[in-house]
């Protein structure tokens, strides 16, 4: 009883550190515990919040996990066919150049199915901002081989690793993007640990100011885990995705201000 | 009067679309109709009126940019020919799903497949089924002169806001490249954003404090909620069938036998039908012009008062099946067709006319 009291006496404005951000619903979230896309969500209303520009901001969701992402932020938004979130954003961003416009989209979104959206609104510059969620998986339709599965990897369409041979090598989209005029950052993140999780967010800020200088597109790739998809805990999941995933996509800015980076010798495991 | 031009049936719907007040165009280039972007382009409305007009690499993003751009309340519209059009139907599915309003303009060429690039009137199933998967349909406006290509531009936006539905223009290559005199109507402001927003309440233009956050969506996991949107849609389209339906008919008081024509084929009838009176056979003519909805009654009465009817489309037999379903008794009917990109000559119409419904 007296533990109770104190509990609730420690519950008070003045003594709050951190919050959920009323810029997410207050409903319980549809992904698998342990998933990243939660985190991303997190980070990214966040950054609006900070900005102070959710009233001047329209986001576009995926076909994908993601797909009811519209649900859990509290933002005006819309939901695209697989694939097309570029082409919305590029009408939506043209025919209402002071809004701040971004899309959300797994791999199998963004570099499968998307891959001419995703290519063209990134070479004709258009000024939003794309994030990208590589889970090197289908989460959403049973953890199918996506563009972006390491080879080896196991999915239900590669039940015995994915042969590079037959089923071609998996597509760095974020390189790619990087090598057209029309991108102006482009950068990889993870959401794994706290540390992480600053980066990518401090990344998101830099992509929503650019869309106030009317630069091009910011273009920025999470590397995240699914567990489920991986069937793997989530705790093995994001020791296997610094193993494995970040060796073949390693972490870092790739693009800065239209210029491309050097590359860095990027090690990124855990409390980095 | 407005103001008098002798011009494309293409250029007519391109520059009617800068007039209605379209923010947006979007399109891919594709015979016959790509005069539509390029008197665009050249017509730099952006100057004249703010309009963006862009050049998309496909179809399928074209259709995907219209989503977007009505998905926040904007006048937009694409148009393509035959196999653009096929590309887009999931586009054109979502965004009856979702209840946006959109115009598309199809310049029918001959197929299947690459077909051929010569007019055709064999996309009819397509435009008034739905195309796209799910149970929709568009309002198909079926224009018969360059009047109408721009005409149904203006028509087409003010019935796809008042219904939030994707609206199609069936043209065909031989209306949207003949010329012909048009009287262009007076240009009509494009909307301010504010009024955008206060005319579209349900469109997605930023989250203000006072409101919730709106989603544009067509996805509806539970089916139950999907059925009462099916519903939703299915009600939305009995409205349209009782206040939309528009058709025009010609010479058909005294007419013993009627054509039953739309777009181009109707043209081809009305001089048919003048060959036809040139021989004592007291023939009229009945063109829908919406082809959803579909003049079901307006057949269903003709057909009694006359002795047989003779259906004219270039494709294999299409509207005929509506016309079928028209009927409520047993009446004469038949199907004449030429396709492939074949016009037929008005002679062989009334060859038709003679060999299948008199003299049949
Ligand atoms: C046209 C079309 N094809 C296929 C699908 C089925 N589908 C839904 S989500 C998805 C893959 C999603 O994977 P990804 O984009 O990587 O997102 P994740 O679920 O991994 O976050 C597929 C193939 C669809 N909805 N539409
Ligand atoms: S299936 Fe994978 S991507 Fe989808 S919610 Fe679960 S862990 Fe996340
Ligand atoms: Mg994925």
């Amino acid at each position: 009883m007296e533990e109770q009291f104190a509990k609730l006496d420690i519950r008070k404005d003045e003594n709050i550190v951190y919050k959920r951000t009323p810029l997410l619903v207050d409903r319980p979230l549809s992904y698998c515990p342990g998933c990243g896309h939660g985190t991303v969500h997190r980070m990214l209303m966040e950054t609006l919040e900070e900005m102070d520009i959710q009233d001047k901001t329209i986001g576009i969701s995926p076909v994908g996990c993601s797909v009811l992402a519209y649900d859990f932020l509290n933002i005006d938004m819309l939901g695209a066919a697989h694939g097309r979130a570029p082409a919305l954003a590029t009408a939506i961003k043209r025919m209402w150049p002071d809004k701040f416009v971004f899309t959300y989209q797994g791999d199998g979104d963004l570099a499968a199915i998307g891959t001419a959206e995703t290519i063209h609104a990134c070479n004709r510059g258009e000024n939003f901002v794309i994030i990208f969620i590589n889970n090197g998986i289908y989460g959403m339709t049973g953890g199918q081989m996506a563009p972006t599965t390491l080879p080896g990897m196991r999915s239900s369409t590669s039940p015995y690793g994915r042969d590079e041979k037959t089923m071609g090598h998996p597509l760095r989209m974020t390189e790619l993007v990087a090598q057209l005029p029309g991108t102006y950052f482009v950068t990889r993140q993870a959401v794994h640990t706290p540390n992480h999780v600053r980066r990518t967010k401090k990344a998101l800020r830099k992509a929503f100011e650019n869309q106030k200088l009317n630069v091009g597109i910011s273009f920025i790739e999470v590397v995240s885990n699914c567990n489920s998809g991986w069937k793997m805990t989530p705790v093995n999941s994001n020791k296997w995705m610094e193993d494995n995933m970040f060796p073949y996509y390693p972490l870092g800015d790739i693009k800065v201000d239209g210029k491309i980076v050097e590359p860095k010798a990027v090690t990124a495991k855990a409390g980095e | 009067m407005g103001e008098l031009r002798l011009m494309k049936g293409n250029e007519a719907v391109a520059e009617a679309a800068i007039r209605a007040g379209c923010d947006g165009y979007f399109g891919y280039p594709i015979t016959p109709q790509s005069e539509i972007m390029e008197y665009l382009m050249v017509e730099k409305p952006h100057e004249r009126t703010g309009m963006v007009v862009l050049q998309a690499e496909s179809e399928v993003a074209s259709i995907n940019m219209l989503y977007g751009g009505a998905g926040t309340g904007k006048m937009v519209m694409t148009s393509s020919s035959s196999p653009g059009i096929s590309l887009m139907q999931e586009g054109i599915s979502y965004m009856a799903g979702a209840e946006l309003p959109c115009l598309i303009v199809n310049v029918v060429r001959g197929g299947p497949g690459l077909g051929t690039i010569q007019p055709s009137q064999a996309d009819y199933f397509q435009a008034v089924k739905g195309g796209g998967h799910g149970d929709y349909h568009m309002i198909v406006l079926a224009p018969a002169s360059v009047q109408e290509m721009s005409d149904f531009v203006k028509l087409g936006f003010d019935l796809a806001f008042k219904y939030r539905t994707p609206v199609l223009i069936l043209s065909d290559g031989a209306i949207g490249q003949m010329m012909e005199k048009v009287e262009l109507f007076d240009p009509i402001p494009r909307r301010t954003n504010e009024e955008v927003i206060r005319q579209c309440p349900w469109a997605a233009t930023g989250k203000p404090k006072e409101r919730d956050h709106i989603i544009i969506t067509s996805l509806d996991l539970d089916p139950a909620g999907q059925e009462k949107i099916n519903l939703k849609l299915q009600a939305k389209y009995r409205q349209m069938k009782k206040d939309e339906v528009r058709f025009e008919m010609i010479q058909c008081e005294d007419a013993e036998y009627i054509f039953i024509a739309f777009g181009l084929s109707a043209r081809i009838c009305q001089k048919a039908m003048d060959i036809a009176r040139a021989k004592n056979i007291k023939v009229g003519l009945f063109r829908p012009v919406t082809l959803f909805p579909f003049p079901a009654k307006a057949i269903a009465e003709i057909s009694k008062k006359v002795k047989g009817m003779l259906v004219v489309e270039m494709n294999a037999g299409q509207m005929i099946e509506d016309v079928r379903l028209s009927l409520d008794s047993p009446q004469k009917v038949e199907h004449y067709g030429r396709f492939g990109g074949i016009i037929p000559a008005p002679d062989e119409v009334v060859s038709a006319l003679e060999q299948q419904i008199i003299g049949g």
